[in-house]
């Protein structure tokens, strides 16, 4: 059983590893949701910038909230967020991405058109916009994080699609009959994995990172709630006078996003 | 000369798209260059007055018609925040962006294609997983927090580069380039990381892939096969990726200019949206997706000579 | 092999310059003095004072123009471009005598044309906006000699002279046509050049009519992002910084000297009395009960600031009333007045804030956590400046806004005039019969003690229905690096550059 196991790390430790420390992440989060005798917007004037001690895990921020509570939740804001957004970038990005590297012609033309258009437009402005549109709050920030990750995924599956389309295999689908759509999903798709998954990866970093920057520019989650993005952006005002304050919300941010980068390789890998 | 003509006009109109984009934008959100002159000082009677002098009652596409035509002819306009002609201005601002983004893709270049190619062929080395490792961290720094951090350590501790103490490229250039040495590395890491990554997952799905097995029990050497085969397949996602992370530099490398205090574009495009300044964001954006869409063509292209497959296409 | 050689090459190649770029960039070869004084944001409405908006962009403006009277470190107006003034017995003609020898940064000296064009422009009789809204009384200017000229009123206003002393009344040249893009003024500091984003260069005028300035050249740099400004000053690139926080100030090295002023504004929760639940003063006054102000001061900036208890700031000695123990914290009868009211389990609404100003945004946080102990919900919406002008502002659709509102003129007027039910710029809707009496009575006040009685009560009347609620007049910080004294504080927004000299000056 053991000797199993160690075979089995040692032929894919970055999956094992990957899982180990979301698994620890979520353990963290669900522990701090559930165990902590904290709300994480309390107050207390008493304990501004406390230090580490065994009533505040990690110690406090400046306005005497205790920091192990608002890093889990902010952690769960900052999940939601990036999950959110990289189902929309990806699973609309895969379909433009598809038929357009697919079918290509006019279609294609005219979409990629609109991709480059999307991609040269700044982010912010397009979040203003949403935001103006929707008002601001966590499933605003989704969609419109959302939209922001479509072209570039779109382009990746396009690039794939039109590189497999005139392949061996696809042409003997083709020949025995099958459909397009099938061609497409059943066929081509699983054969683009080995881009998509890392550019996944690669995107749900971004997607955590521009949660982080649109809470840095203001028109992200809405304080008091917490997110990373924000604390991180707010625990920068302090560097020179609380540097735990960045160090622990940095370490959480590099952990989660380490964590699913190996993931992501890992099963990859048992593909 | 057919296929010429087919990217100018999709040239054109994703220029078209994009700065109809930002005109539609302009109009959803609140407010406008009037609230913004105003300020504080603003009753209905004196918006509607401004407005009308500033030409911002005139029906949507009038105004958006009357821009394209002036822009068509070189024309930028006005900026209303400056009072200067744009053209003008994002000229003097033009060599500090061009410099910062060279300067960031050239060690994104210089970095990523040689770590990526060693990690792949030496896969198993701990100096392999050592880079695999630091490159994950890299990338799960938020631009931002990189940029306060390098600022940190080589600003103050080391107290390699003042601070703030960014030179125009007209006073002294050689102080110019000193001092965005480090927000260009701040821009370059995490990206330097993604293509590493990107290039090394590329060439190992390349090499499992028949022909290259074929090429190994024909008695290629190792390096030949990598180079002459697996490479030239390998780098078109990579260089997909570089083309966007080119594209991506120039319009976002905003929040290091922030940090850094650089005046660049990305300031300026920010500055010019808090106040309404259309006429300034219009132009650095129009730019911005001229620049864009010709890396692009110029991405596809490169396919194409890589790609003998995609040649028939 | 050559490949990890291409890396450390690569390597030094960047790093190179770097290091020796700034081994030789110690050059303080300069022998004029200079300072840099970093901005938190460009001068992006207008260097044309008729048109400059911010408070940012006029208290830099302060150095460069001047109007016919300026205000004082203390708060009193002063002659500038003009000598002296009278004023009609009617009180509808005043008579402005020019000073001799007043010359603008181009060299032309002062003419009364001058004056007659800089007045008609401000007031905007000659077609753009004028930004002081009192200024459409004027009915005429007049030329009467060379060196005076007479500015006739439609009806009298006492506090006339403090317009004039308005930033927005400076006086510039007749003959330059292009006053946003080449400002020239009379001011001790002339504009050299700008450069968008990036500074805005000044020089001392060496033939200001007044005590000169003592640095040669100022160097205003743009800084937006807050979280630099630390490392900028740490790092030696900029010398002084105005309006720090206190979380900044405890983080700059020992080479600064803090200096510690009022910011003169009321920062306060300001509520729309025309949105349900705030056309009910017990629910208003409820939530003064609740909001505990020491606990705000001591949650953001370690206790520093002056609690407030109306629309005015103690700065202004003169009109200032101290009503900040209207409504000391006591939850159980912020709960009874609810009850009251109709709201025995609370209520929910949101607090507008402007994104681009942090101490405003952390104050926000620590009243909507205090709010839910009565039951309430206050919900923060960050909202970009210029959405909050037209939204909030011209708009006036919004539930509650936590901003700090400061004085555009040196009079009492110009913190009170905005609750007047009918009053244009009134963006909170306060509709009190009793106070729109009250202020009529301002104009037909005989004396300045009668009139200053008037204003004590104007500002009780706010206190007494809880119009908004009220926080503070923020503490402001000033860096200065050691190298330099002579930082004054005015009692509005005001930078005044000319005095700060060099230490061994």
């Amino acid at each position: 059983m053991m000797r199993a196991f160690v075979f089995r790390f040692k032929k894919n430790p970055e999956l094992y590893i990957g899982i180990l420390i979301t698994v620890f992440v979520i353990v963290l989060i669900l522990a701090g949701i559930l165990f902590s005798p904290y709300d994480p917007d309390e107050m207390d004037a008493g304990a501004k910038f406390a230090g580490v001690s065994s009533s505040h895990i990690m110690g406090c921020d400046n306005f005497g909230r205790d920091l192990f509570t608002r890093l889990t939740s902010g952690a769960a804001t900052t999940l939601l967020v990036a999950l959110g957004t990289i189902a929309i970038g990806v699973g609309v990005g895969t379909v433009i991405g598809a038929f357009t590297g697919y079918y290509g012609g006019a279609v294609d033309e005219v979409l990629m058109r609109f991709n480059d258009a999307v991609l040269a437009f700044p982010s912010i402005l397009l979040a203003l916009v949403f935001i103006s549109i929707f008002g601001s709050g966590t499933w605003k920030v989704i969609i419109s994080l959302g939209i922001v990750f479509v072209p570039s995924f779109a382009r990746i599956v396009r690039s794939e699609f039109m590189r497999c389309k005139n392949l061996d295999y696809v042409r003997s689908a083709r020949l025995m009959g099958a459909k397009d759509l099938r061609i497409m999903f059943v066929h081509i798709l699983p054969n683009t994995l080995t881009v998509l998954m890392p550019s996944t990866v690669i995107g749900f970093n971004n997607a955590v990172l521009a949660e982080a920057s649109m809470s840095f520019l203001g028109i992200g989650v809405q304080p008091p709630q917490s997110s990373l993005g924000r604390m991180l952006s707010d625990a920068q005002a302090f560097l020179f006078m609380s540097p735990a304050y960045a160090v622990c919300t940095g370490c959480t941010i590099a952990l989660i996003v380490l964590g699913f980068s190996l993931l992501g390789d890992g099963l990859k890998k048992n593909a | 000369m057919k296929t010429i003509l087919k990217k100018a006009a999709s040239f054109i109109m994703t220029v078209l798209l994009v700065t109809l984009f930002v005109f539609i934008a302009f109009d959803l959100i609140p407010g406008d260059a009037a609230t913004n002159r105003l300020g504080i000082n603003a009753t209905p009677e004196a918006l509607e007055r401004l407005r009308e002098e500033m030409g911002l009652t005139k029906p949507f596409f009038v105004r958006y018609f009357s821009w394209l035509a002036s822009f068509f002819f070189g024309d930028m306009g006005i900026s209303y925040s400056y009072g200067v002609s744009v053209r003008s201005m994002l000229a003097s601002k033009l060599p500090i962006t061009v410099t910062l983004t060279v300067m960031s893709f050239i060690m994104i270049v210089i970095l990523s294609i040689p770590i990526g190619l060693y990690t792949s062929k030496y896969e198993d080395r701990a100096a392999s997983k050592a880079v695999d490792i630091l490159g994950q961290i890299t990338m799960s720094i938020p631009p931002f927090f990189l940029g306060i951090l390098i600022t940190y350590v080589f600003g103050m501790i080391f107290k390699v580069f003042t601070p703030g103490g960014f030179v125009s490229y007209d006073i002294n250039f050689g102080k110019f380039l000193g001092y965005l040495v480090f927000p260009s590395i701040a821009i370059a890491l995490p990206k330097a990381a993604m293509s590493t990554k990107l290039l090394k997952s590329s060439i190992l799905s390349e090499r499992k892939l028949d022909y290259v097995r074929t090429a190994y029990s024909r008695g290629n050497s190792t390096m030949d096969v990598l180079y002459k085969h697996v490479l030239k397949n390998a780098i078109i996602p990579v260089i997909t990726f570089l083309g966007m992370t080119l594209a991506d530099i120039v319009a976002g490398s905003l929040v290091i200019e922030q940090v850094f205090s650089i005046p660049g574009y990305g300031r300026l495009l920010i500055s010019s949206i808090a106040n309404r300044d259309y006429p300034v964001v219009q132009a650095i954006i129009a730019i911005i997706a001229m620049i864009v869409i010709i890396i692009n063509t110029l991405v596809d292209t490169t396919y194409k000579v890589l790609d003998p497959r995609l040649r028939g296409s | 092999m050559i490949k990890r050689k291409i890396v450390t090459l690569a390597m030094c190649v960047t790093l190179i310059p770097a290091v020796a770029l700034s081994a030789c960039s110690g050059d303080k070869g300069d022998e004029s003095s200079k300072i840099v004084v970093g901005i938190p944001q460009d001068l992006e409405d207008s260097l044309d004072p008729h048109e400059a908006v911010a408070a940012g962009t006029k208290e830099i403006l302060f150095n460069v123009y001047e109007g016919l009277l300026k205000p004082d470190e203390t708060g009193n107006l002063v002659p500038a471009v003009a000598k002296e003034y009278s004023v009609s017995d009617d009180g509808l003609v005043y008579s402005f005598v020019l000073r001799d020898g007043v010359k603008f940064h181009n060299g032309k000296e002062v003419t009364a044309e001058d004056v007659k064009y800089s007045i008609e422009k401000s007031a905007g009789m000659t077609g753009a906006e004028s930004l002081i809204a009192p200024f459409s009384n004027i009915k005429e200017v007049n030329v009467i000699s060379k060196d005076q000229i007479d500015i006739v009123l439609e009806e009298s206003d006492i506090d006339f002279p403090a317009y004039i002393a308005n930033l927005n009344a400076s006086i510039i040249p007749k003959s330059n046509n292009k006053p946003s893009t080449n400002p020239i003024g009379t001011g001790p500091y002339m504009y050299v050049s700008r450069s968008p984003q990036e500074n805005i260069i000044l020089k001392k005028f060496d033939s200001y009519w007044g005590t000169p300035a003592n640095i040669e050249n100022v160097t205003l740099k743009v800084i937006p992002n807050a979280d630099s400004i630390v490392m900028n000053l740490n790092g030696g690139a900029v010398d002084m910084f105005a309006r720090l926080t206190v979380t900044q100030t405890k983080q700059l090295a020992k080479n600064f000297n803090i200096l510690e002023g009022e910011m003169n504004l009321v920062q306060a929760v300001y509520l729309n009395h025309a949105v349900k639940p705030f056309d009910n003063v017990d629910v208003c006054r409820a939530l003064s009960y609740a909001v505990d102000v020491d606990n705000v001061l001591e949650m953001t900036s370690d206790g520093k600031g002056f609690p407030v208890g109306s629309s005015m700031f103690p700065a202004f000695k003169k009109y200032y009333v101290d009503l900040s123990d209207s409504y000391p914290t006591d939850m159980e009868k912020a709960k009874e007045l609810l009850a009251e009211a109709g709201y025995p389990d609370g209520f929910k609404f949101s607090i507008t804030v402007p994104s681009n100003y942090q101490p405003h945004i952390e104050a926000a946080q620590v009243i909507s956590q205090q709010l839910k102990q009565i039951g309430v919900t206050a919900d923060i919406k960050l909202v970009e400046w210029n959405t909050w002008l037209s939204d909030v502002y011209a708009g006036r659709n919004y539930e509650a806004t936590l901003i700090g509102v400061d004085a555009a003129s040196l009079t009492a007027t110009a913190m009170l005039d905005r609750f007047v039910s009918d009053a244009p710029n009134n963006f909170t809707n306060y509709n009190n019969s009793e106070y729109d009496e009250l202020y009529k009575k301002v104009y037909t006040a005989k004396t300045d003690d009668e009139r200053i009685e008037i204003y004590k009560e104007l500002q009780k009347n706010l206190a007494d229905n809880a119009a908004n609620i009220y926080i503070q007049d923020m503490a402001e910080f000033v860096a200065l690096s050691d190298k330099y004294d002579g930082y004054v504080f005015y009692p509005m927004y005001i930078q005044d550059l000319a005095k700060i000299r060099l230490k061994d000056q």
